[in-house]
């Protein structure tokens, strides 16, 4: 077959990796192309040089190398069964696009996935290929965040992360049951396996680098997942314990939720109706409480209305101050940090200046305005000098009082 | 106090600083105002072409001279967070920054932990102003779009025009040193511009837009690349405005497909739920609703093929459930199941294996006959997986109402049905594989493929055959 060309092919590949959710460039070692022969610098926080209508960022060149694959998992749009164009680039096109993008300052680095070619082994090569060139040849010091193909050999995935900044394998679903259903050529121990390889050989590199400065540095930037909500039954409770369980066993430092929506040609066993965006959110906020607010999985779960999903209209942390109120209110001059950290509306950073600030002043509600983004919303919830929430924190229609009132309104 | 003797009571002074962003003079000029003891409101900071904060009514009052520090001044102090936020918020466009700054130093004399009195009006401006530098600058490393021209003796030459909100090119052209330290590159802007060679940094006077060059033939894979990331099924417009606000959109050129593809969005997005989506119906009740659901059924082109559908038969109450693929020539012609050249040779195997079939549930993953055209002839066309996937929502319902202890799948397209994915028989054959619904699979060839192939490999597979429908019968008798 002739080769289209290469701009249709970047459409269609670019197209098909733009389920995968990460796009995150930050948190690795810091390098800049000073002494070098090419281009490139990381320096710890990420970049995000565009934003998509649809709200995400785009800081790395996100593509499949092809979108031929072996594999027929329901939920993604290059499942073996789709009617879908397809395409590959070669690994050599892959480095021109990526340094002809990153010369002109529009992308951080690289993002590669691939659909699976002949075999794993023969794939996960392919996209080792693509890093070592940006690395060897062309001395590329950007962002590269390789995805990992489970079925691999281990060595081939080593080989990627002594290339890459960042490696990451889907989990795909949060329950085993669904990836049987939806990911029929996929093992759930296969993956957490590779996960359990990948975590034990940071940790070594790490420990190597401690004793011999010059030991090769392994995925500085370490290694993320991604699930899919709303393509199986699990609730949020469900999802909330899949993702600190993973956070725990394999050191992850993101787990990224993709709220499952619709593809073009999809398969028939998928549901319907697409989860609402807002329930990817609230994930992402509990995420939030677990890894920097002090909530454990339990807690967040509490939130969790009777049915274990999260509620849309108010986020999880309002939802448990609702719920816990004889924890309430909290003295802003007095309390400890990790009862700040629960008050709704008050975020790490207004937190780490109350109590800056607390050591120079007797706070009164009007400091508070001036750390916080919002007064109104942390007001029933404190006390200062001059404020009591006296009634307010017992009120039964408070949920109502602190919801928004707006309401998305349907397509028409 | 010594530092008065030479501050006559009451004097005002003003400093002009010889540029916009000269942290390094401020910094100077302020120590010794402060070793002067010169409180901040007798001083006014005046920026080039600016006319400073105070004295905006007499611009000759200030021109004083500084007063000059006594030898025994004690030495000015201030904590490592001052001079980090000063750094950026020097930076700012706010002509009354400079003012602000020495307000602070002064105060930070007298109380050293000012700065940690994050909730003090003063502490929080200057915060706020350092955060907005700090902002403009991110923005600046996201948005510079170098566009390539060709120097005349060949080399690349890397050119961005970008428009800063503060006074930040200078500070900034370090990062783009260390990212393209092997580049040359310049960045114009309305203040000033930077010029990187590969070795120095020279700084140069104010461009205009029309001085960095208009276009670059790789903009137009950067573009198409932007489109085919967007994901019109998640539009999130207020998302993207409070990142890329659109005083940024002219100098990128991503930004004129933004309308477009927001007015396109929810088309595309419908056209999807569309075409993968059937009408939310229920889920039928009984085998005569399936029929009829069957009959009407358009979610796939086989139904447009001008055939009928053909229903399964056999009791309600069957244990055994026998899945084929789809109808045939005579079987769209009788609209039954199994009653072809294919079903006939079923009917003996079955009848060998001692399995009665009246007792059995005959049925197809497919529900209507898949063909094409030969001279008068129709031709068996296999269906396509997406077509078995779409007609598995009809075999569960069957499978639902029936609920048979025991699902016989003859053939890789009856157990995709089944199972959902891609069955090798050959592999799964003569074993029981457990259903979610607590029954059990059992899969073997169809019977088609027996009539396809002739001598030894016929007798072999026909055995194979005839001993998968033994253990299937010998396992009916145990459930």
């Amino acid at each position: 077959m002739a080769q289209q060309p290469l701009r249709q092919r970047l459409e269609i590949l670019a197209d098909a990796a733009k389920y995968d959710a990460s796009c995150a460039s930050s948190g690795t070692a810091k390098k800049n192309s000073l002494g070098g022969k090419g281009v490139g610098s990381t320096e710890g926080m990420g970049i995000c040089h565009a934003y998509a209508p649809d709200g995400r960022c785009i800081s790395l060149l996100k593509i499949l190398l092809t979108n031929h694959c072996i594999f027929d998992c329901h939920y993604c749009i290059n499942r073996k069964s789709a009617n879908t164009p397809r395409a590959r680039f070669t690994p050599q096109e892959v480095v021109d696009l990526t340094l002809n993008f990153y010369r002109r300052n529009y992308i951080e680095g690289l993002f590669l996935s691939s659909g699976i070619v002949k075999s794993a082994n023969h794939t996960m090569e392919q996209l080792v290929e693509v890093a070592r060139i940006l690395r060897e040849e062309h001395d590329f010091r950007g962002y590269i965040h390789l995805k990992t193909i489970p079925e691999a050999d281990a060595e081939i995935i080593h080989q990627a992360g002594l290339y890459a900044d960042r490696v990451s394998i889907n989990v795909e679903l949060p329950t085993d049951s669904g990836l049987t259903r939806l990911a029929p050529d996929k093992n759930a121990r296969q993956i957490e396996g590779a996960m359990g390889r990948t975590k034990a050989r940071i940790i070594e590199a790490k420990d190597e680098r401690k004793r011999f400065r010059h030991a090769p540095r392994f995925a500085p930037a370490g290694q993320s997942t991604q699930m899919i909500v709303g393509a199986d039954g699990a609730n949020d409770a469900a999802i909330i314990g899949k993702a600190s369980r993973l956070y725990d066993s394999f050191g992850l430092r993101r787990v990224y939720y993709s709220a499952f929506s619709p593809i073009p040609d999809a398969s028939a066993v998928l549901p319907l109706k697409r989860p609402p965006l807002l329930r990817e959110h609230r994930l992402y906020q509990s995420d939030w409480l677990m890894r920097f607010y002090g909530f454990a999985p339990q807690e967040v779960a509490d939130a969790a209305e009777p049915d274990g999903n999260l509620p849309l209209d108010i986020d999880p942390k309002l939802a448990w101050a609702l719920k816990f109120r004889e924890s309430f209110p909290v003295d802003v001059n007095r309390a400890p940090k990790e009862m700040l950290l629960r008050v709704p509306g008050l975020g790490t950073k207004a937190v780490a200046r109350i109590l800056a600030s607390r050591r120079h002043r007797n706070l009164r509600l009007d400091d508070v305005a001036r750390l916080t983004a919002s007064v109104a919303k942390v007001r029933p919830f404190i006390c200062t000098v001059d404020w009591r929430p006296t009634f307010l924190t017992d009120r039964a229609d408070l949920r109502g009082l602190l919801v928004r009132k707006s309401e998305q309104l349907e397509l028409f | 106090m010594t530092a008065m003797q030479n501050v006559s009571l009451g004097s005002r002074y003003a400093v002009h600083l010889p540029a916009p962003d000269d942290f390094a003079f401020w910094r100077e000029r302020a120590r010794g105002l402060v070793q002067c003891d010169v409180p901040p409101d007798r001083v006014s900071w005046i920026e080039p072409g600016g006319t400073g904060d105070l004295f905006a009514e007499g611009p000759s009052r200030g021109d004083k001279r500084l007063p000059v520090p006594p030898a025994d001044a004690p030495p000015v102090r201030a904590s490592q967070r001052f001079l980090t936020v000063a750094r950026s918020a020097a930076l700012h466009s706010d002509p009354a920054r400079f003012g602000l700054l020495y307000r602070v130093l002064w105060r930070l004399q007298r109380n050293p932990r000012l700065m940690e009195d994050k909730a003090d009006p003063e502490v929080r401006r200057l915060e706020e102003l350092a955060k907005s530098v700090r902002r403009d600058a991110h923005k600046m490393h996201a948005f510079v779009r170098f566009r390539e021209v060709a120097e005349e003796d060949g080399t690349p030459h890397f050119v961005a025009w970008f428009e800063p909100d503060h006074h930040i090119v200078r500070a900034e052209a370090a990062f783009f040193m260390r990212r393209f330290a092997n580049m040359r590159w310049s960045i114009l802007t309305p203040h000033g511009s930077v010029h990187w060679d590969g070795e120095t940094m020279r700084e140069g006077p104010p461009a205009r837009r029309e001085d960095a060059p208009c276009g670059d033939p790789v903009e137009a894979l950067w573009r198409s690349y932007y489109a085919s990331i967007f994901n019109p099924a998640r539009l999130k417009v207020s998302a993207m405005l409070s990142e890329m606000p659109k005083k940024y959109w002219k100098n990128l050129p991503e930004a004129e497909l933004i309308p477009q593809l927001i007015a396109g969005a929810q088309a595309r997005e419908a056209a999807m739920v569309a075409a993968g989506a059937r009408a939310e119906r229920a889920r039928p009740a009984s085998l005569a609703e399936v029929a009829q659901g069957i009959a009407a059924c358009r979610d796939c082109p086989i139904a447009d093929c001008g055939t009928r559908a053909v229903a399964g038969e056999g009791p309600q109450q069957a244990a055994l459930m026998i899945v084929g693929e789809q109808p045939g020539d005579q079987e769209d012609i009788a609209g039954r199941p199994f009653v072809g050249p294919a079903g006939q040779l079923l009917d003996d195997y079955l009848a060998h294996a001692g399995i009665d079939r009246t007792a059995a549930y005959v049925t197809n993953a497919v529900k209507h006959f898949k063909f094409a055209w030969k001279g008068k002839q129709r031709l068996h066309q296999s269906p396509t997986a997406k077509e078995i996937d779409t007609c598995r929502w009809w075999l569960d319902a069957e499978r639902a109402i029936i609920r048979p202890r025991i699902v016989l799948a003859l053939g890789a397209s009856a157990a995709r049905g089944l199972l959902g994915r891609t069955v090798s028989v050959t592999r799964e054959r003569g074993r029981a594989i457990p259903l979610d619904d607590g029954g059990e699979l059992w899969v073997t060839v169809h019977p088609s493929y027996l009539l396809r192939l002739e001598g030894e490999a016929r007798e072999a597979q026909a055995a194979l055959f005839a001993e998968n429908l033994a253990a299937v019968r010998e396992r009916l008798g145990e459930v």
